[in-house]
C-alpha cells in the first residue's frame, strides 16, 4: 500500500558502515479533529561519517520522524504503527521504549530548535551538562564537571571556568546551542540528530553553529541527521538529503545532485522560490496553492493539486521512489513526469 | 485513503477524547438542574410547607428524619429543636444562600468590571491605586474582613450583601483587567479607535464583550464562595439577623444537640456542599468549553 | 536579588500601614459610641462622658489616628474593655496557638498535596486523576465550619477518641488541624497538578528524556524544580484562606487561639481587642507572603540574578 523503499543499489547497504536504517515508518497523531497520518512510510539510511540533511515545511513530518526514532512522539497522542528504525541492526520500533530510552545520549543524540525553552532555567550549565556523566556513567560530582568544562571549551564557549556555573537565561542564544551541543556529544554518540538547530539563530551564528558541527564531525566520525527547512543552511554541510512533503519523502540524493537538478516539482518549487542574489529585482517564485490538510490528503500523489507537471496518473496513483531512467545512482524522487522535471531544469 | 484501519493506539486516544468532550456537556448541563432544583426548592417548598420561622411546635421537637407528625405528613429530613420541619427550614436557608449568593455576586461583579475596566483602559495612577487597594484588601484573609464589617455594620441582609461584595470585588477587578490588558491592543480595537469612537463606547461597546467568558468563569466560582461565607458568617452570628433561617445559622444551632439530634447540623452541610459543588462543577466545565488558558487552582 | 528584596519589603510595610489603617477606620465608623457600650445601658451623660475621655474619643480623628499608628506599631492596642488587661497580652497569649495550628495545617496540607498533585499530572485524565480532581473539588466545597462539627461529631462525641474543645492535650490539636488543613490540601493539590502539567510540555524536559535519562529523573528533578516555583507562590496568597479558615474552626473546637479571641471580642464588641486581633492576623498573613515571595526570588535564577 505504502511506497516501497528504494534500497541503494550497492549491496553495502547491510554493512556495519549504515548507523541507521530507517524502513517503511509510518507515524499516527489522534487529533481532536481525526487520525493524522504523520509519516506515511518514510525511508532513509544514515552512514557512519555522513550528513543527512532531511528538508521540508512544517507539517512535512521531519520533526516528527526525529521524535519517532528516538522514542520521544508525545503520547499518548502520537504513536508508530508501522515499519522499522534498524539502528545499528537493531530496530528500535520492537524494542519497549526503556531500552531505546538507553540508546538516547550515549548512542543516538539530539538537540532541539530552541534552545532557551530546550535548557532547564533553574539548573546551571554546567549541572546540565555534566548531568549525562554523573547519571548515566555514575561518574562523581568533581569529574563530572571537569568533563563538562572540558566538553564547553570544546564548542567555544568564552570563559568557561568561570560561565559554567551560570545559567542558561545569562547566554545569548548562539551559546545557548553550543551548550546543547555540548550535552548531546557528551557521551560520544554515534549518531546526532539536530532538530532545526539554527532556525532561532541570527544568520550569522548559524554558520557558525553549522561549522562547530562540521568539526565535530570531522573530529569523531559521527553521523549526523539535520533538520531543515533551509536548504541553503546544510548545504554545506551535509552530503546527502531528503525531501519531505506531506509526511513522505519525495526525493533523496546527494546534496549537489537535488540541488543542481531536482528530480521532483516540489524540490524543484523550493528550490528556484529561494531570493537568489543573481537575481535581484526580478519577481519571486513561489509554489502555489497551500500545504496540505493532513486530515484530507490528495489522492494519489499529495503534490498534484500545486505541481505544474501534474498529469491524470498522478492523481490516482501515489508515485514510489524511483531513480529517473539514465540519472545517477542514489538519486531517487517519487514522482511519475521525474523525467520532464529534469529536462525542464 | 478509505480502507478502514485497524483500532491503533491513536483511534483509541481520538475515541477518549470524543467520550471527554461528550462529559464536557454532561458537566454543564448536571450542574444547571441541580442548581435549578434547589431555587424551585427554594420558592416553592417553603410556601408548600407553610413555613414560619417563628412558629414553634414543642411536642414535635427533635424528631429524626423520616418521622411521623401529628398532620399526618412525613419529615423527610427530621425536626429542629424548636419543631420545625427541617427540610422546608433548609430550603428557606437555601432561600437565604440564593438571594445573598446572586445579590452579591452582581453588586461585587458590577463595581469589580467597571473597576477592573477603567484601570485596565486608563492605566496609570488610577490603575496604580486600585491595583495598591487591591493588595492591601488581599492582605485580610476574606472571612476576616467580613467578620471586622459586619460586626461594625450589624446584622441585616443587606448588611450581609454588602459586606460580601466588598470581600469579593478583587476577583473581578482583576481578571477584568488582564482581559483587558490583553486585547487593548488588538486590531479592532485599534480600528474602533480610528473610526472616533469615545473612550466610553470602546470600554463597554468594544472590550467588554470580550471580557464576558473570563467573567463567567470567574462568576460561577465565586458563587460558591460567597454561598460558603454567607453561610461561615451566619454560622459565627456575624451574618443575618437571628429572624432569617440561614443554612449557616441551622448549623449552628444544631451543635447544641451534636449526638441527641445530628441531622439539624449534618444535612443543611450536605445541601451547601452540593450547591457548592454544582457551580463548582459548572465553572470548571465553562471554563474547559470556552478557555483552556484560564485553568488555575 | 538585593533590588527585589528591597521592593518586597517596602511593599510588606506599605501593605501593613494599609492593613493598620484600615482597621482604624473601619472601627470607626461603628454607629454606635463605643463609650456608651461599655458604660452600658445604666450609665449617666457624665459617666459616658468620663469614658469617653479615658478612651480618647474627644480627640479629633487626626490625633487619634497617629496615637493609634504609633501605638500600633509599638504593639499597644490599648486595654481590653471587658477584660481590663492591656489587648496586646491577650493576643499574645493566644497567638503561639494559633500559629501552631497554622503550622501543622499546612505542613500536612503540603505533605499529603504534593503526592496528589503529582500523581493526578503523572496520570493526567485517567481514572486516578479524575478520583484526585474530583475529591479535590469535593472538598473545597464543603462548608469549613461545617466539617470541623461533623468531625467533632464523628470523634469526639461518638466515638470519644479526640477531646472536642480547648487544649489541654496535644491530642486536642488533631481535629482542628484536619479541619484546617482539608481545604488547603484541595487547593495545593490542584494547583501542583496544574503546575506540573503546565512544565511537562516544556521544551527542557524533552531535552531530559533525549539525554536518556529515566522517567523518574525527569519528573522529580527537572520538572518539579520548575513546577515549584509558582505553586510557592500561590501557597502564599492562598496562606489567607488557611487563616480564615483557622479563624472558624477555633471557634468551632473552642481552641484558644487568636481567632476565637477575635470573634468574641466582635460579639462583645471590644473594639480594642477586635483591633488587636485583626491587625495580628493580618500581619501574620502579610509576613507569610513576604517570606514566599523572597524564597521565590531565591528559586528562580532568572530572577535571583536579573541583570
Amino acid at each position: 500500500m505504502m511506497s516501497t523503499p528504494h534500497r541503494r543499489n550497492d549491496a553495502a547497504a547491510e554493512t556495519d558502515d549504515v548507523l541507521l536504517s530507517v524502513q517503511d515508518l509510518q507515524v499516527e497523531f489522534a487529533t481532536s479533529a481525526g487520525v493524522v497520518r504523520a509519516l506515511d512510510g518514510v525511508s532513509f539510511d544514515v552512514r557512519a561519517g555522513e550528513t543527512l540533511a532531511i528538508l521540508g515545511e512544517s507539517g512535512s513530518g521531519k520533526s516528527v520522524t526525529a521524535q519517532a526514532i528516538m522514542a520521544l512522539l508525545p503520547k499518548p497522542a502520537g504513536s508508530i504503527v508501522g515499519g522499522q528504525v534498524r539502528y545499528r541492526g537493531t530496530d528500535l520500533v520492537a524494542e519497549p521504549v526503556s531500552r531505546v530510552r538507553e540508546l538516547c545520549a550515549t548512542e543516538i543524540a539530539m538537540i532541539f530548535q530552541d534552545p532557551l525553552s530546550s535548557l532547564n532555567p533553574v539548573f546551571r550549565i554546567g549541572y546540565q551538562v555534566a548531568e549525562p556523566f554523573r547519571r548515566r556513567l555514575g561518574m562523581g560530582k568533581r569529574e563530572a564537571w571537569a568533563r563538562a568544562l572540558e566538553l564547553l571549551k570544546r564548542v567555544g564557549i568564552p570563559d568557561a571556568e568561570t560561565r559554567i556555573r551560570d545559567y542558561p537565561h545569562q547566554f545569548s542564544g548562539g551559546q545557548r546551542q553550543r551548550i546543547m551541543i555540548a550535552m548531546a556529544i557528551a557521551l560520544e554518540p554515534r549518531l546526532l540528530i539536530g532538530d532545526e538547530p539554527t532556525t532561532a539563530l541570527d544568520v550569522t551564528v548559524q554558520k557558525q553553529v553549522m561549522d562547530l558541527l562540521a568539526d565535530l564531525q570531522a573530529e569523531t566520525g559521527m553521523g549526523m541527521i539535520l533538520i531543515s527547512h533551509d536548504l541553503g543552511v546544510v548545504a554545506d554541510v551535509a552530503q546527502r538529503a531528503a525531501i519531505m512533503y506531506a509526511g513522505r519523502i519525495v526525493e533523496t540524493g546527494s546534496i549537489r545532485g537535488i540541488y543542481d537538478t531536482p528530480a521532483h516539482p516540489y524540490s524543484q518549487g523550493l528550490l528556484s522560490s529561494i531570493p537568489s542574489n543573481t537575481a535581484i529585482g526580478e519577481r519571486l517564485t513561489p509554489i502555489v496553492g497551500s500545504p496540505p490538510n493532513l486530515l484530507a490528503l490528495p489522492t494519489g500523489c499529495s503534490f498534484h493539486p500545486r505541481c505544474p507537471f501534474a498529469t491524470e496518473v498522478c492523481r490516482t496513483t501515489v508515485p514510489v521512489l524511483r531513480q529517473p531512467d539514465g540519472w545517477e545512482p542514489g538519486h531517487v524522487a517519487a514522482c511519475h513526469r521525474s523525467e520532464e522535471v529534469l529536462t525542464h531544469a | 485513503m478509505t480502507a478502514a484501519l485497524p483500532p491503533t493506539i491513536a483511534i483509541q486516544t481520538m475515541q477518549r477524547a470524543k467520550r471527554a468532550r461528550r462529559a464536557v456537556t454532561v458537566r454543564i448541563v448536571t450542574p444547571i438542574i441541580v442548581i435549578a432544583l434547589f431555587v424551585v426548592g427554594a420558592i416553592f417548598v417553603p410556601l408548600l410547607y407553610g413555613f414560619d420561622p417563628l412558629h414553634t411546635e414543642v411536642l414535635q421537637r427533635l424528631l429524626p428524619p423520616g418521622s411521623e407528625l401529628q398532620d399526618g405528613s412525613t419529615a423527610i429530613f427530621g425536626t429542629d429543636q424548636v419543631g420545625q420541619d427541617l427540610f422546608a427550614q433548609m430550603m428557606m436557608g437555601a432561600r437565604v444562600s440564593l438571594t445573598v449568593g446572586i445579590s452579591s455576586l452582581l453588586v461585587a461583579g458590577a463595581l469589580g468590571v467597571i473597576l477592573g475596566l477603567f484601570a485596565g483602559y486608563f492605566g496609570g495612577w488610577l490603575d496604580n491605586t486600585l491595583m495598591r487597594i487591591a493588595d492591601v484588601q488581599l492582605a485580610f484573609p476574606g472571612i476576616l474582613l467580613a467578620i471586622l464589617l459586619s460586626a461594625v455594620l450589624g446584622s441585616s441582609l443587606w448588611n450581609v450583601i454588602v459586606v460580601i461584595s466588598i470581600t469579593n470585588w478583587v476577583v473581578f477587578a482583576r481578571v477584568t483587567r488582564s482581559q483587558v490588558l490583553a486585547l487593548r491592543n488588538r486590531e479592532y480595537v485599534e480600528s474602533a479607535r480610528t473610526l472616533g469612537a469615545s473612550s466610553w463606547h470602546i470600554i463597554f461597546r468594544t472590550l467588554f464583550p470580550g471580557c464576558l467568558a473570563p467573567i463567567l468563569v470567574v462568576a460561577t466560582v465565586e458563587f460558591g464562595h460567597v454561598v460558603l461565607l454567607e453561610a461561615a458568617l451566619s454560622f459565627l452570628g456575624v451574618g443575618v439577623p437571628l429572624g432569617i433561617p440561614s443554612l449557616g445559622t441551622t448549623i449552628h444551632n444544631g451543635t447544641a444537640y451534636l449526638v441527641s439530634a445530628w441531622w439539624i447540623s449534618v444535612l443543611p452541610g450536605i445541601a451547601l456542599a452540593a450547591l457548592v459543588l454544582a457551580t463548582g462543577v459548572l465553572g470548571d466545565a465553562l471554563r474547559d468549553r470556552f478557555d483552556p488558558t484560564l485553568r488555575s487552582a | 536579588m538585593l533590588g527585589y528584596t528591597v521592593r518586597r519589603l517596602l511593599l510588606a510595610v506599605f501593605v501593613l500601614w494599609g492593613v493598620v489603617t484600615v482597621v482604624f477606620l473601619i472601627v470607626r465608623l461603628i454607629p454606635a459610641d463605643p463609650a456608651v457600650l461599655v458604660g452600658g445601658m445604666d450609665a449617666t451623660p457624665e459617666q459616658v462622658e468620663a469614658i469617653r475621655h479615658q478612651m480618647g474619643l474627644d480627640k479629633p480623628l487626626i490625633v487619634q489616628y497617629f496615637g493609634y499608628l504609633v501605638g500600633a506599631f509599638a504593639g499597644d492596642f490599648g486595654t481590653s474593655y471587658t477584660q481590663g488587661v492591656p489587648a496586646m497580652s491577650l493576643v499574645a497569649r493566644a497567638l503561639p496557638n494559633t500559629a501552631i495550628l497554622a503550622v501543622l495545617a499546612c505542613s500536612l496540607a503540603l505533605i499529603v498535596s504534593f503526592p496528589l498533585g503529582l500523581l493526578a499530572a503523572l496520570k493526567v485524565n485517567r481514572p486516578a486523576d479524575r478520583a484526585v480532581t474530583t475529591m479535590s473539588l469535593l472538598t473545597q466545597s464543603l462548608p469549613g465550619f461545617w466539617v470541623g462539627v461533623v468531625l467533632m461529631l464523628i470523634f469526639s462525641r461518638l466515638l470519644q477518641w479526640l477531646p472536642s474543645a480547648g487544649l489541654d492535650t496535644p491530642d486536642a490539636l488533631v481535629l482542628p488541624v484536619i479541619t484546617v488543613a482539608l481545604p488547603f490540601i484541595a487547593i495545593l493539590t490542584r494547583m501542583t497538578r496544574s503546575g506540573l502539567l503546565e512544565v511537562v510540555g516544556e521544551g527542557y524536559i524533552a531535552t531530559a528524556r533525549a539525554k536518556g535519562l529515566s522517567e523518574r529523573i525527569v519528573i522529580f528533578v527537572h520538572a518539579t524544580r520548575n513546577a515549584m516555583i509558582p505553586v510557592i507562590t500561590l501557597v502564599g496568597l492562598e496562606f489567607g484562606t488557611l487563616l480564615g479558615g483557622a479563624v472558624i474552626t477555633e471557634t468551632v473546637f473552642s481552641f484558644p487561639g487568636v481567632g476565637r479571641l477575635l470573634v468574641d471580642s466582635i460579639l462583645v464588641r471590644d473594639y480594642n481587642l477586635v483591633q488587636a486581633c485583626v491587625v495580628i492576623i493580618a500581619a501574620g498573613f502579610v509576613l507569610v507572603n513576604l517570606i514566599v515571595d523572597l524564597l521565590y526570588g531565591y528559586l528562580d535564577p532568572r530572577v535571583r540574578l536579573a541583570k
